[in-house]
């Protein structure tokens, strides 16, 4: 690590930090995607072979949908903290002061 | 982050408070909607017929649904909490609509009070616990064998404190993320009317949230009240 200043470390910790944000609100995405898509199928399915529960086999489907798409919101609070309000970001701001 | 143009902050820089409005916006929006909720509920109750008016029809249909839903999954014996719940239910309802209007911030999009809800509804839920078992509560968290009750002891309370987390991160992520989602929209495509669908799901994500918050309470209580397994 020849000719490194302490800023550049730091800068590149950064960058670090924001690419992680960035893979991993996109494989949250990806997981939450597939985990609706398969409880979307049973619930089209439990409606095709019986039409008249349409309306409770509906809001089961939209309450289990919410309750995924919070996996997903975790995880983008996480990328949200990594980029915007980071633990490290007052002592690596005051190096640079 | 960018700094919205909020018209209640501006009030407020007016009457001279500005440096409170600017670092809290989130108080000051919070009053704003308990303002709203009291006065709208004033006014539909201002005179109670036996054939309802159309106000006083339309918060009859939302506090009995409510009230139904809640009883059908607590039982009878869940009736005396459902002014808490109906409450927290209407109040983070309203206040994840704010956010759709244009300069008004909702007061969910900060962690202190969707934190302050969830607070209230998991210590509530351990106030009823102790109310109906008395000290015979702690077998809750014991499990079903005597030999794993450390264990299981672990794992509940790391679950209860999970509840707390997971309550409130989820409203405050849905809404941040809502209002995120629109800033740059408009910074990027605003004359387009690009935050337009948007904000036709933002509508639908407001309420299906505040939806989730009450299911969610509703069977916290209701696994508090029952026997323990």
């Amino acid at each position: 690590m020849e000719g490194m200043t302490i800023q550049t470390q730091a800068l590149e910790f950064f960058i670090a930090c924001v690419t992680a944000a960035g893979f991993g609100i996109a494989i949250a995405a990806f997981g939450c995607g597939i985990a609706q898509g398969i409880g979307l199928r049973s619930a089209v399915e439990g409606i095709a072979r019986n039409p008249e529960s349409s309306g409770k086999v509906t809001v089961t489907m939209i309450i289990g949908l919410a309750l995924i798409e919070s996996l997903c919101i975790y995880a983008l609070v996480v990328a949200l903290i990594l980029i915007f309000a980071h633990p490290q970001a007052a002592s690596i701001a005051a190096l640079f002061a | 982050m960018e700094h919205p143009y909020l018209f209640i902050v501006k009030f407020f820089e007016l009457i001279g408070f500005g440096h409170f409005a600017h670092a809290y916006p989130w108080v000051i929006y919070s009053w704003f909607v308990m303002i709203l909720l009291i006065v709208l509920a004033f006014l539909a109750v201002r005179k109670i017929d036996m054939i309802p008016s159309k106000a006083q029809n339309i918060f009859e249909i939302i506090i009995s649904g409510i009230e139904e839903f809640m009883v059908d999954i607590t039982g009878e014996a869940g009736r005396p909490f459902f002014p808490l719940i109906a409450t927290v239910f209407l109040y983070v309802a309203t206040c994840n609509l704010l956010g759709l209007i244009p300069g008004f911030y909702p007061p969910t999009a900060s962690i202190n009070t969707t934190l302050s809800c969830a607070l209230t509804v998991v210590v509530f839920t351990h106030v009823i616990g102790i109310k109906f078992h008395g000290a015979k509560y702690v077998k809750h968290f014991l499990g079903p064998v005597w030999w794993l009750a450390p264990l299981i002891l672990i794992i509940e309370l790391i679950g209860h404190f999970a509840r707390i987390l997971s309550l409130s991160i989820r409203l405050f992520g849905n809404i941040t993320g809502h209002e995120l989602v629109l800033g740059i929209l408009f910074l990027l495509a605003g004359m387009a009317f690009a935050p337009l669908p948007i904000m036709a799901l933002g509508i639908f994500v407001a309420l299906l949230q505040a939806f989730v918050f009450l299911l969610l309470s509703i069977i916290y209580f209701a696994g508090a009240m029952e026997e323990a397994h």
